[in-house]
C-alpha cells in the first residue's frame, strides 16, 4: 500500500485515495474546433510510461481534493505531490 | 499413555499443568507450553502423515515455521482448520488433530501404492500423461488428481471466529526477537523511538533459548528475559509474540498476523482469533535468523530424520528427546551442540562428520565427553519404513565422490546439520538485491531498496558477539536519526564457543547399484532425480525448474529445500550458484489464514448498510428489503401470503388508480452553490441550463468525455445561487467526484462549490391521480393547483411546523410530487403522508412497483444507462443541445454514434401477451438460424404492465427507430426460451406524457 503525501493533509495511506490517470492531459477548450485525432488523443490515447509519471489522485476519504503525484511506475517511489492548481514543473 | 520420551527437569514447559489432547482419535497427555509436535514426540509418536505424491510416511523434520511435513487437520471449539503445522500449534486442553493426506489411516494408506509405482511419477508426469485423450480429463484424470492432491480439508461451514485488522505506525519495526532483534530493539527504545518488536513464536529470545552462551554474566536466556521485561515496561515499545510478519510491501508497509487465540481451547468473548496488523514503519530491522539446511542422502524423508537444531530445540525447550540412539550427521560444528545436549542428558549419540579433521573448542568438548565421532563419514541411506531403524553409513573421500564400504548401524533418529541458511525472505520481498556469500554457501541481503536493514544470522553473521555489536549499533544509529536523542547502550561481555569452518558438502552420492530416493523438497516429494530429469529435458531457468518439478512450491515454500535445489542445478549445469540465482520470494512468508486477511469484512460487514430514516416503519409494515448499492430499500410490502409478483402488481396498480408513496431517500443529492453554477451545469449536462428560473426543476443527462451517458436526474434552482442536484442511487459518489474533478482541475475559474447532501434529506415520492388532493392536505397553505404549482415546479412548504421542500417531478409517469424534509423528520413526514393519505387509499410501494411504473412509461434507468449507451440509444437525443458545448459532446460525432442503424430503446411485447420475457435475453430475426445467430439487441428491463395486464419489456435494439411494428424473437438459451414478440414504442403508457402535466 502506497504512502502518499496529500499537500493539504499530509502523509496518508493509499486506501484513502482514488486514482485519476495521467495528470499531463489537458482538456481541450470548450467551443473549439478539434480534429478527430486530437480528440481521440484526449479521450483515449495514453502513454503507458515506465518510470517517472505525473498522475492524478483524489483524496477521496480525506479532503476530497484532486492532487498531482509524481510517481515512478516501476518502483512506486513518489518524488513530489502538488495541489490541483499548482503547475507541473 | 506415558510420556516415555520426556526428560525430567529439563525445558521451559510448565510441568504443573498437564494437558490432554487427541491425535488420530487416540488420547495423549502433554504439558502447558508444549507444541503439538513436542507433545507427540514426548509420547514417541513420529508418524504424523503421508507425503503429497507418493504417500510416503512422514514425521517431524523441524520445530517451527520451516516444518515441511507435519501439517495436520485441527479441530477446535467445533471448528476445523486444515494444514496447521504441528510444530507451531501450541497445545491446549482438548486439542484434537488428525493426519492429512492419508486414507483410510496414517498406518495403512491406500495411496502409498504410488510409492511402489513411483517409476511412473517422475517430474512433469502430470503434464505429460494427463494431456490426452481430452475426454478422459473430467471423468478420470481430474477426480484422480484431486483425490491424490488434497492436503487438509477446508470447512464448508460459516467461520464463527472473528478476525480483526489494525493499523499502526512506528519508527522501528523489528522482525524477530533473537539476539539481533533484542539488541536493536533495546538500543532504539533507549533512544526514545517508537518500536514494535515481533516474534512469531510464543517465547521471546530465538536462538538464545537453545544456545549455550553467556551475555553479561547471565545465560543467553536470562539476558533475553531481562531485556524483554524491560522493553515491555517502556511506553514507546510494543512487544508482540505469536506474531508473524509475513509481507513487506511498498513504502515500508509490513503486514503481521498475530495469533490471539490459537493457543486457547476457545476464543475469549470479544477477542478475535487472529489480528492482522498493517504497520507503516520508518525503518525496518530484519532479525529473522536462519534456518538449518538438510544434507541430502538416501531415504532422507524417513520419519526420525530431522534437523539437528530441531532435535536440540525439542530437548532444551520441551525436555523431549527424539530418540534413544541418535545418529548426528553434520558438515559443521552445529551438530556437536546437539550431540552434547544428548550426552549431558544421559543419551549416547554417534556423530558422523563429513569433514576430515576439523578442530574447534566444541569438537574438543564433545571428545572430552566421550562422544563417539567418525570423521569423513556420511549417512548413505536411512533404513526403516515408518521410522528410522538403522542407517547405512560409509566413509567418504576428500573430493566427496567416492564412498567407502557401506556398514549398517542401529539408530532410531538421524539429526542432520548442513549448515545455516539466512532467512532473507522479508528483505527480498522489499526489493533488496540479494547476493551470494561464498563462505556460507547462501544468499544474504545486498543493497536495500526501502528503509530496511538485516541483522545477525539473517545477514549471515553467525557470531553472537558480532551480532550484538552490529545490532546495538544499527538500533542506536537508526533511532537517533529519527528521535535526535542518544542514550547509548554498551556492548555486553559475551562468552561463546568459536566454531571451525563448515564443509561445502550437501549431497551424499549414491553407492553403486543403489537407487535410493534422495529428497530435496519433503512436502512435495521432489527428489534429486526429478531435478535431473527437468534439466535433461531442457529446463534451464530456476523458475521453470521450480514449476516443472514443483520444488519449493508446497506450503512450506521450500524453506529447507531451496538452497539444495540450487546447489544441484549449479552442479549439473556447471555454473556457480549466484549465476543460477534464486526464485523470487513473495509474500506471505508462511501461510496466513484467509479469515485473517478478510478481517471483519464478511457477510453484512463486507460493506456498510445504509438505512433511510423511515426504515423501521418499513420493517413494521412487512417490507421485504433489497440491496440497492449500500442501501436497503423496500422491494415490496407483503400483505397476507402475497408473493413478489402479486404484491408489486397491487402496489403499482394503486399508483395508477389512487396514490402511492415511495421512499426515495436513497437518491444521491448534491448541494451546489455559487454565482457560476448555471454555467457549470450548462457544461456538465447535455441540455441548456442558463435560463432555469428560481423555483424550477429541470431534468438533465450528463455524459462522460467519451459520449457515454454517465447519469441522469433533476436539478432544481432553490434560489439565485443555490441549486439542488439529484443523481441515481448507484452513481451518487461517482458524480460528486466527477463534478469535483472539473471544478478543481479543468475549470478552477468557476466560482462553484459542491457538497454531498444525500444523508441530510429524507425523501418521499407521492404518485398517482389523487396525489394533488393529498398534497393539499399535507400543505394546506400552499397553492397546489396545476397553474399554481405546475410540472417541474418547486416550492417550500410547511408540514405541520416542519420545513419541507416540494418538487413536482415524476418517475412513475403519473401526477407526482417529491417531498424532502431534514432526515431526522423523515419518519414524521412519512407517517403524516400515510395518515392523511388514508382517505385516498394510499399504499406504500417498493422498488419492484417503481420499476414496473417506469418501464411501462419508457423511462430509462440504470439497466439502460449501463455505461455502454449514448443519449440517442436512450431516446434522450432531444435533450442534447446543438448550440452549446458540454462534456462529451465532441465524442457524439463519432461514426458509430451517428450511424443510420444505431441501436435505440424500444418496447417489446410477446405475441401471446402471456409469456414473461427474461431480462438479458437476445433479440433475433430468425429463431432457427444457424449458430451463432446474429443478435439484433437485448432485453434491458422487463415488467408486467399493470396498465394493459400483459408482459412488457424495454430493449436496446439495432436500428430501433425503424423497427416499430416488426416481429422478432426473444431467445434466452439460459432459460431455454424462444418467445415471438412484437416491437412497439418504448412509451407504452401515456406516450404523450399528459398525466404528469395534468
Ligand atoms: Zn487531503
Amino acid at each position: 500500500m502506497l504512502h502518499i503525501k496529500c499537500p493539504h493533509c499530509g502523509m496518508r495511506s493509499q486506501n484513502e485515495f482514488s486514482y485519476g490517470g495521467d495528470a499531463s492531459v489537458k482538456r481541450p477548450n470548450l467551443n473549439k474546433e478539434i480534429s478527430d485525432q486530437d480528440w481521440d488523443n484526449f479521450v483515449y490515447n495514453r502513454k503507458s510510461l515506465r518510470g517517472k509519471h505525473w498522475e492524478l489522485w483524489q483524496h477521496l476519504s480525506g479532503c476530497r481534493q484532486w492532487i498531482k503525484v509524481e510517481r515512478d511506475t516501476t518502483t512506486h517511489e513518489i518524488f513530489n505531490t502538488l495541489k490541483a492548481d499548482e503547475d507541473i514543473s | 499413555m506415558d510420556q516415555n520420551f520426556r526428560l525430567e527437569n529439563v525445558g521451559l514447559i510448565n510441568r504443573n499443568k498437564k494437558i490432554s489432547f487427541k491425535f488420530n482419535s487416540k488420547n495423549y497427555y502433554g504439558y502447558e507450553g508444549d507444541t503439538l509436535a513436542s507433545a507427540l514426540l514426548a509420547n514417541g509418536v513420529h508418524l504424523i502423515g503421508r507425503s503429497f505424491k507418493y504417500h510416503r510416511p512422514r514425521g517431524f523434520f523441524g520445530a517451527g515455521v520451516d516444518e515441511p511435513y507435519a501439517v495436520v487437520q485441527l479441530y477446535r471449539n467445533g471448528e476445523t482448520e486444515p494444514n496447521v503445522k504441528a510444530t507451531e500449534q501450541e497445545l491446549f486442553e482438548g486439542l484434537e488433530a488428525k493426519s492429512v493426506n492419508c486414507w483410510p489411516s496414517v498406518n495403512f494408506d491406500v495411496g502409498a501404492i504410488n510409492n511402489f509405482l513411483k517409476i511412473f511419477l517422475p517430474a512433469g508426469f502430470y503434464y505429460k500423461t494427463f494431456m490426452w485423450p481430452k475426454s478422459f480429463w473430467y471423468r478420470i484424470y481430474e477426480p484422480f488428481i484431486r483425490k491424490a492432491a488434497g492436503l487438509g480439508v477446508a470447512s464448508t461451514k460459516h467461520d464463527k471466529e472473528r478476525y480483526e485488522h489494525k493499523y499502526e505506525y512506528c519508527d522501528l519495526l523489528i522482525a524477530g526477537s533473537g539476539p539481533s532483534g533484542l539488541a536493536s530493539a533495546y538500543a532504539a527504545a533507549k533512544n526514545g523511538a517508537r518500536v514494535i518488536l515481533a516474534e512469531d513464536k510464543p517465547r521471546f529470545g530465538g536462538s538464545l533459548l537453545t544456545n549455550d552462551v553467556n551475555i553479561g554474566n547471565q545465560s543467553g536466556k536470562d539476558w533475553a528475559d531481562s531485556i524483554i521485561t524491560e522493553l515491555k515496561e517502556m511506553p514507546n515499545v510494543i512487544v508482540k509474540n505469536r506474531s508473524q510478519i509475513f509481507g513487506y510491501y511498498d513504502h515500508n508497509m509490513l503486514v503481521m498476523s498475530e495469533k490471539v487465540s490459537d493457543h486457547l481451547p476457545k476464543t475469549k468473548k470479544y477477542h478475535p482469533n487472529k489480528r492482522l496488523w498493517y504497520i507503516r514503519a520508518k525503518e525496518v530491522l530484519i532479525s529473522s535468523g536462519s534456518i538449518e539446511r538438510p544434507i541430502v542422502f538416501g531415504n532422507n524423508d524417513t520419519p526420525g530424520v530431522m534437523l539437528s537444531s530441531a532435535a536440540k530445540e525439542y530437548l532444551k525447550i520441551y525436555g523431549v528427546f527424539v530418540g534413544r540412539n541418535p545418529l548426528i550427521f553434520t558438515n559443521n560444528d552445529s551438530g556437536y551442540e546437539t550431540a552434547i545436549e544428548f550426552k549431558k542428558n544421559g543419551i549416547n549419540p554417534i556423530v558422523l562428520d563429513s569433514r576430515k579433521n576439523p578442530d574447534s573448542e566444541i569438537i574438543d568438548e564433545a571428545k572430552n565427553l566421550g562422544i563417539n565421532i567418525k570423521f569423513s563419514y556420511v549417512v548413505v541411506a536411512a533404513q526403516g519404513y515408518k521410522k528410522v531403524k538403522s542407517a547405512d553409513i560409509a566413509s567418504i573421500s576428500e573430493d566427496k565422490k567416492q564412498l567407502g564400504k557401506t556398514e549398517n548401524i542401529k539408530c532410531d533418529c538421524i539429526c542432520v546439520s548442513g549448515f545455516w541458511t539466512p532467512t532473507i525472505h522479508l528483505a527480498s520481498q522489499s526489493g533488496n538485491k540479494t547476493k551470494f556469500k561464498e563462505d556460507i554457501d547462501a544468499f544474504v541481503p545486498g543493497k536495500s531498496k526501502q528503509n530496511e536493514t538485516t541483522l545477525g544470522a539473517a545477514n549471515g553473521i553467525f557470531s553472537l558477539e558480532e551480532t550484538l555489536k552490529t545490532s546495538l549499533k544499527a538500533g542506536n544509529d537508526l533511532s537517533k536519526k529519527i528521535t535526535e536523542k542518544e542514550n547509548k547502550v554498551s556492548v555486553p561481555n559475551v562468552v561463546e564457543k568459536k566454531s571451525s569452518k563448515h564443509d561445502k558438502f550437501w549431497c551424499v552420492p549414491l553407492p553403486k547399484g543403489k537407487h535410493y530416493k534422495r529428497f530435496l523438497d519433503f512436502q512435495n516429494d521432489v527428489a534429486v532425480s526429478d531435478v535431473e530429469i527437468a534439466l535433461r529435458e531442457g529446463y534451464r531457468s530456476i523458475e521453470h525448474v521450480k514449476r516443472y518439478t514443483t520444488l519449493g512450491m508446497a506450503t512450506d515454500q521450500g524453506k529447507t529445500s531451496n538452497l539444495n535445489g540450487l546447489q544441484l542445478v549449479s552442479e549439473i549445469e556447471n555454473k556457480v550458484v549466484p549465476a543460477v540465482g534464486h526464485t523470487t520470494f513473495r509474500p506471505p512468508y508462511t501461510p496466513i489464514s484467509i479469515g485473517a486477511i478478510v478481517g471483519r469484512e464478511v457477510g453484512k460487514h463486507s460493506k456498510p448498510t445504509r438505512k433511510s430514516p423511515m426504515h423501521s416503519w418499513h420493517e413494521k409494515n412487512n417490507a421485504i428489503f433489497v440491496d440497492a448499492g449500500v442501501w436497503l430499500r423496500p422491494r415490496y410490502y407483503k400483505r397476507g401470503d402475497e408473493n413478489l409478483f402479486e404484491a408489486s402488481k397491487r402496489e403499482a396498480q394503486n399508483v395508477r388508480k389512487n396514490v402511492g408513496v415511495c421512499d426515495v431517500t436513497t437518491l444521491g443529492k448534491i448541494d451546489i452553490k455559487g454565482p457560476d453554477t448555471a454555467e457549470f451545469l450548462n457544461r456538465i449536462y447535455t441540455n441548456s441550463w442558463l435560463k432555469l428560473p428560481v423555483g424550477k426543476a429541470r431534468y438533465g443527462v450528463m455524459l462522460r468525455e467519451d459520449g457515454i451517458v454517465m447519469d441522469d436526474g433533476t436539478t432544481t434552482r432553490i434560489s439565485e445561487n443555490h441549486y439542488h442536484m439529484t443523481t441515481t442511487t448507484a452513481q451518487a459518489a461517482n458524480v460528486l467526484s466527477h463534478l469535483e474533478y472539473y471544478l478543481q482541475l479543468v475549470w478552477p475559474e468557476l466560482n462553484v462549490n459542491v457538497v454531498s447532501s444525500t444523508e441530510q434529506w429524507a425523501g418521499a415520492a407521492i404518485a398517482g391521480p389523487k396525489s394533488r388532493q393529498l398534497l393539499q392536505k399535507l400543505f394546506p397553505k400552499n397553492d397546489v393547483s396545476n397553474e399554481g404549482f405546475p410540472f417541474m415546479g418547486y416550492k417550500e412548504g410547511d408540514l405541520f411546523g416542519i420545513k419541507a421542500r416540494i418538487f413536482r417531478i415524476s418517475f412513475s409517469g403519473e401526477l407526482a410530487y417529491e417531498v424532502n424534509v431534514e432526515s431526522n423528520n423523515g419518519n414524521f413526514m412519512w407517517e403524516k403522508i400515510i395518515e392523511l393519505g388514508e382517505e385516498f387509499r394510499i399504499q406504500p410501494y417498493g422498488t419492484e412497483a417503481l420499476s414496473t411504473l417506469r418501464i411501462e412509461m419508457g423511462h430509462v434507468a440504470g439497466s439502460e444507462l449501463d455505461g455502454r449507451t449514448i443519449p440517442y440509444d436512450n431516446a434522450l437525443d432531444g435533450l442534447v443541445s446543438k448550440k452549446k458545448d458540454f462534456i462529451g459532446k465532441r465524442s457524439l460525432q463519432r461514426a458509430a454514434f451517428i450511424s443510420e442503424d444505431r441501436q435505440r430503446v424500444v418496447g417489446v411485447v410477446p405475441l401471446d401477451k402471456k409469456t414473461s420475457i427474461p431480462e438479458g435475453s437476445h433479440l433475433v430475426k430468425d429463431s432457427n438460424a444457424p449458430l451463432p445467430n446474429p443478435k439484433l439487441g437485448y432485453i434491458s428491463a422487463s415488467c408486467w404492465s399493470v396498465e394493459y395486464d400483459n408482459p412488457f419489456s424495454l430493449a436496446i435494439l439495432k436500428n430501433g427507430k425503424n423497427m416499430i411494428g416488426e416481429k422478432l424473437f426473444v431467445m434466452s438459451p439460459l432459460k431455454n426460451k424462444v418467445i415471438p414478440v412484437e416491437i412497439v414504442s418504448s412509451h407504452y403508457v401515456d406516450p404523450k406524457g399528459e398525466r404528469v402535466r395534468s
